[in-house]
């Protein structure tokens, strides 16, 4: 799992049926110092976070834990909320 | 999952049977603000996208989880056509 911010949505209308109704978010990958490490990416949310927030999500096969796993498609998913940017202790 | 543009198609007669049916195309990975990056990615569609439009492209095992791929040996899927991106920052 990685920290990561929240810096943006994603709209599809036409989408695999599989993943209806699951809220898309651009998230930029954090290091230690909670600078900005690497590509954004495209999560799908199953914590129910917003932009700007500090958020940590999983990647691989296990992204799609959160939801019906056998039938969720997706690589990156956002599975919690940080608190604060001061709640990580570096 | 990675944003994409489609590039092109990519035809091949002789293959697995469980890709049977399934559309082939190329996708070059994008930025969020919709400049290309290098290199391309072979992706079965699973939505129904066409030429040039921006989509969401899931990789690894997840991509056997979208509707229709169970079981088929893929590890890039087109699961979405994206309507928009809006980033708040960089």
């Amino acid at each position: 799992m990685q920290l990561a911010r929240v810096i943006g949505t994603v709209v599809a209308t036409v989408k695999n049926e599989s993943l209806k109704g699951r809220k898309l978010l651009v998230v930029q990958t954090l290091d230690r110092n909670l600078e900005s490490t690497g590509k954004p990416m495209v999560a799908i949310d199953a914590a129910g976070a917003g932009i700007g927030e500090l958020v940590f999500w999983c990647r691989g096969k296990e992204a799609s834990f959160p939801f019906k796993r056998e039938d969720t498609p997706t690589d990156c998913t956002i599975v919690g909320i940080v608190d604060s940017d001061a709640h990580v202790t570096r | 999952m990675i944003i994409a543009r489609i590039l092109g198609t990519v035809v091949c007669t002789q293959k697995d049977e469980r890709l049977i049916g399934k559309k082939l195309l190329i996708v070059r990975p994008i930025n969020v603000d919709g400049s290309d990056t290098t290199g391309y990615v072979v992706a079965v569609d699973t939505v129904g996208a066409g030429f040039h439009e921006r989509v969401l492209v899931v990789a690894g095992s997840s991509a056997r989880l979208a509707q229709g791929m169970k079981d088929v040996p893929v590890d890039a899927a087109i699961v979405g056509v994206i309507d928009t991106v809006d980033v708040t920052s960089p």
